[in-house]
C-alpha cells in the first residue's frame, strides 16, 4: 500500500510538513517494502485550488493514505471523495510517522 | 451621460462622503444614478434615507457547471481544462469547489458531449431604489464567505439608469482587480484623499492604476487643513489638479456619524460642485 507523507524535504528523514497541500514535497512510501519514491508538490505555489490538484496528484500516484500536519477543508474533501484515508497531527520525520502510523495498525 | 468614479486607495479618506455630496448636489438639477460598488461594505444609503422595503431587490447570480449524468461520458476534459481546480473527478463522481470556480465556462467549452449545463450560484443581493425622483441608488450585499467582490460590481454596472445624465460611481478602498471593475467604466477619475503620509503613500497607488489605464483624474482634499502642502507637491509632481477642498471639521464629522451629509454645511459648496469640470 502506498503511504504519501507531507514533508519539507525529499528523504526519509526530512521532517512531516505541517501543511498537506502546500508542502514543498511528498514521500510516498511503499508499506510492504519500505522503499520510496520524492513527489516535488506541484500543488505548491499555486494561486488557489492547492488542495484539489495535491489530491489529486496523490491520487494519481495510487496512495490510498495520506499523513501530515493538518488538512484544509477543500484538500478534505478531494481525499474524502477518492476514499483516501486522511492522518493529521503527524510530526517528527518522514519514517517515523509511517512506522508509527504501522504500529498502530 | 457622463460617469464619474470616486476613488481613493486609502480607506476612510472620504469616497462616500464625497460620492453623496456630489449626487445630492447634482440631482438638484440633473438626473443621476449612484452606485456604491463597495459590495463587501456597502454605505451609501445609510446617508440617503433608503427604505429596504421600497427598493427592489434581486438575487446576484455566477455561472457555476452542472454537469449532465446522462450525456457525460467521464473523458475529465473539464477537469483538464480548470486552472482554478474548481472541478475533480473521482471515481464517475464530480466534486465541484464553488468557490475556486471563476465562471470562465471554460468547461462548457471543452466538453465534447455537450453535458456541460449553465447553472447558478447566489453570490449576493442587489438593491436598487428611487431616492427622489432625480436620485437613484443602487448597491449590493456580497454573501458572506464569497471571495470575488468583480461580479457583483459588474452586475450593479449592467443596470444603469440609461437616462441618467451623471453615474456616480463610489468605488471600494485598494488598488485591486474591484477598483479597476470600477474605473474601466467611467469618464473621470475623482482621487478623494487627505493630507497624511497615510493617504498621501495610497494616493500615489491609486494614481498608478489610473494613469496605467489612462483615465482623467483629478484629486479632492478631505478634511483639508495645515497639512495640505503633502498632497499639493505630489499634485504639482504629477501635474495633477487639486479641484476640491472639503475642510477638516469636528462638526461635519459628528454629523456624518449620525449619517447626515449636508450639502449646504459648507458656504458655497453647492456652487463649486457644479462648476466643476465633468467633460473632459
Amino acid at each position: 500500500m502506498k503511504i504519501a507523507v507531507s514533508a519539507t524535504g525529499g528523504s526519509l528523514n526530512a521532517q512531516v510538513s505541517s501543511v498537506f497541500a502546500r508542502c514543498a514535497y511528498f514521500v510516498i512510501v511503499d508499506s510492504e517494502t519500505m522503499k520510496f519514491e520524492i513527489m516535488q508538490n506541484p500543488a505548491e505555489g499555486m494561486m488557489g485550488g492547492a488542495g484539489p490538484e495535491a489530491a489529486r496528484q496523490i491520487n494519481d500516484r495510487g496512495c490510498r493514505v495520506v499523513i501530515t500536519g493538518q488538512v484544509g477543508p477543500n484538500a478534505q474533501r478531494a481525499l474524502e471523495s477518492f476514499g483516501i484515508e486522511v492522518v493529521t497531527g503527524a510530526t517528527g520525520t518522514v519514517k517515523e510517522a509511517v512506522e508509527n502510523y504501522l504500529k498502530q495498525k | 451621460m457622463k460617469k464619474i468614479a470616486v476613488a481613493s486607495g486609502k480607506g476612510g479618506t472620504g469616497k462616500t462622503t464625497f460620492s453623496v455630496l456630489l449626487s445630492k448636489v447634482l440631482s438638484k438639477k440633473y438626473r443621476v444614478h449612484l452606485i456604491d460598488c463597495d459590495v463587501e461594505e456597502p454605505n451609501c444609503h445609510l446617508f440617503l434615507n433608503f427604505k429596504e422595503e421600497f427598493s427592489e431587490r434581486e438575487d446576484i447570480t455566477v455561472f457555476t457547471p452542472e454537469i449532465d449524468p446522462e450525456k457525460c461520458d467521464y473523458c475529465g476534459k473539464c477537469v483538464e481544462v480548470c486552472r482554478f481546480k474548481a472541478l475533480l473527478l473521482a471515481d464517475k463522481t464530480f466534486i465541484k469547489f464553488d468557490e475556486l470556480c471563476h465562471s470562465c465556462k471554460g468547461c462548457i467549452f471543452v466538453c465534447p458531449k455537450g453535458a456541460v449545463k449553465e447553472g447558478k450560484r447566489k453570490v449576493g443581493e442587489g438593491f436598487f431604489s428611487e431616492i427622489h425622483k432625480n436620485l437613484f441608488l443602487s448597491f449590493a450585499r456580497m454573501t458572506v464567505s464569497q471571495a470575488r467582490p468583480t461580479p457583483l460590481i459588474s452586475e450593479l454596472k449592467s443596470k444603469i439608469d440609461k437616462k441618467a445624465d451623471f453615474v456616480i460611481f463610489d468605488s471600494p478602498p485598494g488598488a485591486s482587480c474591484p477598483v479597476v471593475e470600477v474605473l474601466k467604466d467611467s469618464d473621470r477619475v475623482f482621487l478623494v484623499t487627505e493630507p497624511t503620509p497615510f493617504g498621501l503613500y495610497d494616493l500615489g497607488i491609486a494614481f498608478e492604476i489610473v494613469k496605467e489605464m489612462n483615465k482623467d483624474v483629478c484629486l479632492v482634499i478631505n478634511k483639508s487643513g495645515e497639512n495640505d502642502f503633502l498632497i499639493e507637491d505630489f499634485a504639482k509632481k504629477k501635474k495633477l489638479e487639486i479641484v476640491l477642498k472639503i475642510p477638516f471639521s469636528k462638526e461635519f464629522a459628528k454629523k456624518y456619524s449620525d449619517g447626515e451629509i449636508d450639502t449646504d454645511f459648507f458656504p458655497d459648496f453647492e456652487n463649486k460642485i457644479f462648476n466643476l469640470d465633468y467633460s473632459h
